[in-house]
């Protein structure tokens, strides 16, 4: 790190000195923290690692994924690890599969005042106030495809004036969809139907009792289908 | 501008050759081809860089020095003298102890709740926090009318070079349609077409397009998933932020429960169980041979230790993967896995100098080879924090499958790269091989048994189902796999196991007299639990 630039940031009001290089993440660390909390996967994908943070002589807050964001100068953060969010008591099996059953389970959803704080918050842009409009509409399918991307970090619902749980609202309309109203595969009900008959058992012992030379030579002649 | 100005030379031969390219198919390997790459370029065959075991179960196997000095430390728990009494009145009391929360522990959990038996899950950090949740690329199953589990047979052991264990292989490929059919009916998406049928793509060395995807977060769509049907279940009890850092046992040397350590408290607890599950996943955070790491801050192979410990024996632990294309610039993302379905859906491996030098979709461990060799012979792209790095032409993929595509195929990736101002719908991205799944792990059954009464293992803890190297999708299909036959099999054990639930530690003071025999001394504790990062500039 031979032209590191040093720059100072504050951590929940700490001042400390970090290179710019660093992200949010790596600048905690670089700091001293050894985390336990606000740490998970590091590649953006599960939301353990939500942050705040302005920057002087801007009033707007901004929202992120620490292990996916660089350090700026001066900029004042803090992680939210962990927000209270209600999750409904329910059997995915005991469900019919009705959209009005997410609003039953999350009848707070129509308190939803349409004010779009949710989306400006989503570390993923993901158009939230979009979903949530989907899921009082009743429309599953829409809330389920605009809700895909979300790794329920949680910041959506700290930020809400109407107090929505949206990150399980939508999680519970992409299950109700994929369980019930996604359309189903044909091949797949036939190939678990033939497994379960026992219709590759033969052709398997068979390749077992091959020896290492022969799986060499019918993997070298396999054909392979075109295409990606 | 998003690439640094050093890079732009470079950059300018990619897109110049990017037309003709268009029209070119890279010739894929021969068999002699491969093992010249790997032997001269693969991680695994840099002797050096592993050790000897002098102590356990599998004293004289080679693994990664770094494993090995886990492997080989001394227990954190202090004197066991000091430990009986607490140990003798356990805080829990369970059927099946499942150590791990992540894609395997919960598949097993849920099965064994179906069941009946009494489920605990104790997991390091928060439920979901695993390698399951990072998968992004897609999960295999021979579920198409062109395919049968006897053609992805084949495709794993070759894959796997070969040596891995037949009976897992049958149980992968015999059980994966119904893991798919099992994950949609807990209600995860999969890509469809219009009147249903999944879309599927190839991964490297697939000879069916049996991919199945849900965008590129395939791995946290089925972690999700999962994750919230456990929590649907009050029979099931959940501890978080709690490893396990020794497992416990009867007189007679079988597993009985284990000791966890809240990391928020900083206090232990003792779990009595008729069965434990080990599903506690890889080792990347262990960075063999100084490699930058996909995995989770969790991966630090901590079962393994455990089980070792406690006399399992390990299988295929010489051998990790290198996943071919781990981000290499910006810095800030360095290692962060890029998804083999970038190649899958067409674009192409190319070096500085504008060139293809292997077929994209050959096996990781061939691909991850020929980038090593393309960078050691000077065919690379240098950033300016030093990391070599070819390129990963994603603009072929809209010219060829038209514009927004990537954005619809690959959101995780363009919003990962977009955030550092480089858009991929436009520009390459600069790669190299990064520590990505650990081949091996603790030796099992097809019914996740090990060589110790009491313990199963599931997931990548285990080896033996990808002998020296796993396919794309496999690993997702590992887990659910495996994950449900444990927690089948532990419910069935459970059941018929009565007494013999002492709990104690003689493996641990075992251990420590065998440490002494050998005079290997007790300085390295472990299991690691976390990596260590801080005050670390990188």
């Amino acid at each position: 790190m031979a032209d590191t630039n040093l720059i100072d940031i504050y951590i929940m009001g700490e001042r400390h000195r970090v290179p710019d290089s660093l992200t949010i993440l790596q600048a905690f660390e670089y700091a001293g923290y050894k985390l336990i909390r606000g740490v998970g996967c590091r590649g953006g994908f599960c939301g353990a690692c939500a942050t705040v943070y302005r920057l002087p002589g801007d009033y707007h807050l901004k929202f992120v994924l620490a292990c996916q964001t660089r350090v700026e100068p001066d900029m004042q953060l803090t992680m939210v690890p962990f927000y209270p969010a209600n999750r409904s008591t329910y059997r995915l099996s005991e469900l019919k599969g009705e959209a009005k059953e997410v609003l039953d389970l999350y009848p707070e959803m129509l308190r939803c005042l349409g004010c779009n704080t949710c989306t400006k918050s989503c570390p993923q842009d993901i158009d939230v106030l979009g979903y949530v409009s989907a899921i009082v509409r009743g429309d599953l399918a829409a809330a389920a495809d605009i809700s895909f991307d979300c790794i329920m970090c949680g910041l959506c619902v700290s930020r809400c004036p109407a107090e929505l749980v949206k990150h399980n609202a939508a999680l519970l309309s992409r299950r109700i969809y994929g369980r019930k109203l996604a359309k189903k595969s044909a091949h797949l009900a036939r190939r678990r139907e033939e497994v379960t008959a026992g219709k590759f058992m033969a052709d398997l012992a068979g390749l077992k009792k091959q020896s290492k030379d022969e799986m060499k030579k019918r993997y070298a002649e396999r054909d392979i289908e075109k295409g990606e | 501008m998003s690439y640094p100005s050093n890079m732009q030379d470079s950059l300018n031969l990619v897109v110049a050759s990017r037309e003709r390219r268009m029209s070119e198919t890279f010739p894929r390997a021969t068999a002699e081809a491969k093992d010249e790459l790997l032997k001269g370029f693969h991680p695994d065959y840099r002797a050096e860089t592993f050790a000897t075991l002098r102590v356990g179960p599998n004293s004289g196997d080679r693994t990664p020095r770094e494993l090995a000095d886990l492997l080989e430390a001394d227990s954190t728990l202090p004197e066991v003298d000091s430990l009986k009494s607490n140990i003798q009145n356990p805080d829990h009391d369970c059927d099946i102890l499942i150590i791990g929360g992540g894609g395997a522990g919960c598949a097993a959990a849920i099965m064994a709740d179906d069941a009946g038996a009494r489920v605990m899950i104790a997991t390091k950090l928060r439920l979901g926090d695993a390698n399951t949740m990072m998968a992004q690329g897609g999960i295999q199953a021979a579920d198409k009318d062109n395919d049968s589990p006897a053609i992805h047979y084949v495709d794993v052991m070759g894959g796997g070079h070969f040596a891995n264990t037949p009976d897992l292989v049958e149980a992968l490929v015999t059980d994966a349609p119904e893991a798919i059919g099992w994950l949609e009916d807990l209600g995860a998406m999969f890509d469809k077409n219009p009147d249903g049928s999944m879309k599927t793509i190839h991964g490297g060395g697939t000879s069916r397009r049996r991919m199945h995807t849900a965008r590129d977060y395939t791995g946290a769509e089925i972690m999700r998933t999962l994750r919230d049907e456990v929590r649907s279940r009050d029979t099931i009890r959940l501890l978080e932020f709690s490893p396990a850092v020794e497992l416990l046992t009867n007189d007679k040397g079988a597993v009985t429960g284990a000791v966890l350590l809240n990391l928020n408290l900083n206090r232990y607890s003792v779990v009595r169980a008729k069965v434990v599950i080990v599903a506690t996943g890889g080792s990347g955070r262990l960075h063999y041979q100084g490699f930058p790491t996909s995995n989770h801050y969790g991966a630090t192979g901590d079962g393994l230790v455990l089980a070792y410990r406690a006399g399992a024996h390990l299988a295929f632990i010489d051998t990790m993967q290198y996943h071919p294309t781990g981000a290499a610039y910006p810095q800030q993302i360095l290692g962060q896995l890029v998804t083999e379905k970038v190649r899958s859906i067409g674009a192409q491996l190319v070096n500085s100098e504008g060139e293809q030098f292997i077929f994209p979709l050959e096996t990781r461990d061939v691909v991850a080879s020929a980038i090593i060799r393309e960078c050691q012979r000077g065919k690379c792209v240098t950033t300016p924090t030093a990391v070599q790095g070819v390129w990963l032409d994603t603009p072929m993929i809209e010219i060829h499958r038209g514009a927004g595509s990537v954005k619809r195929e690959l959101p995780a990736m363009v919003r990962q790269f977009g955030r550092h101002g480089i858009d991929i719908t436009k520009e390459p991205m600069l790669v190299y091989p990064t520590l990505h799944y650990q081949n091996g792990g603790v030796e099992i059954t097809a019914d996740c048994a090990t060589n110790v009464t009491g313990l199963l293992v599931a997931g990548e803890a285990s080896g033996g189902v990808h002998g020296r190297n796993r396919l794309m999708g496999n690993s997702l299909l590992d887990v659910v796999v495996f994950g449900r036959r444990a927690g089948v099999v532990a419910a069935n054990q459970a059941k018929e196991r009565t007494g013999d639930l002492q709990l104690g530690l003689a493996h641990v003071e075992r251990w420590r007299r065998d440490l002494q025999q050998k005079g290997l001394g007790s300085e390295v504790k472990s299991p690691l639990l976390l990596p260590d990062y801080t005050r670390k500039a990188s």
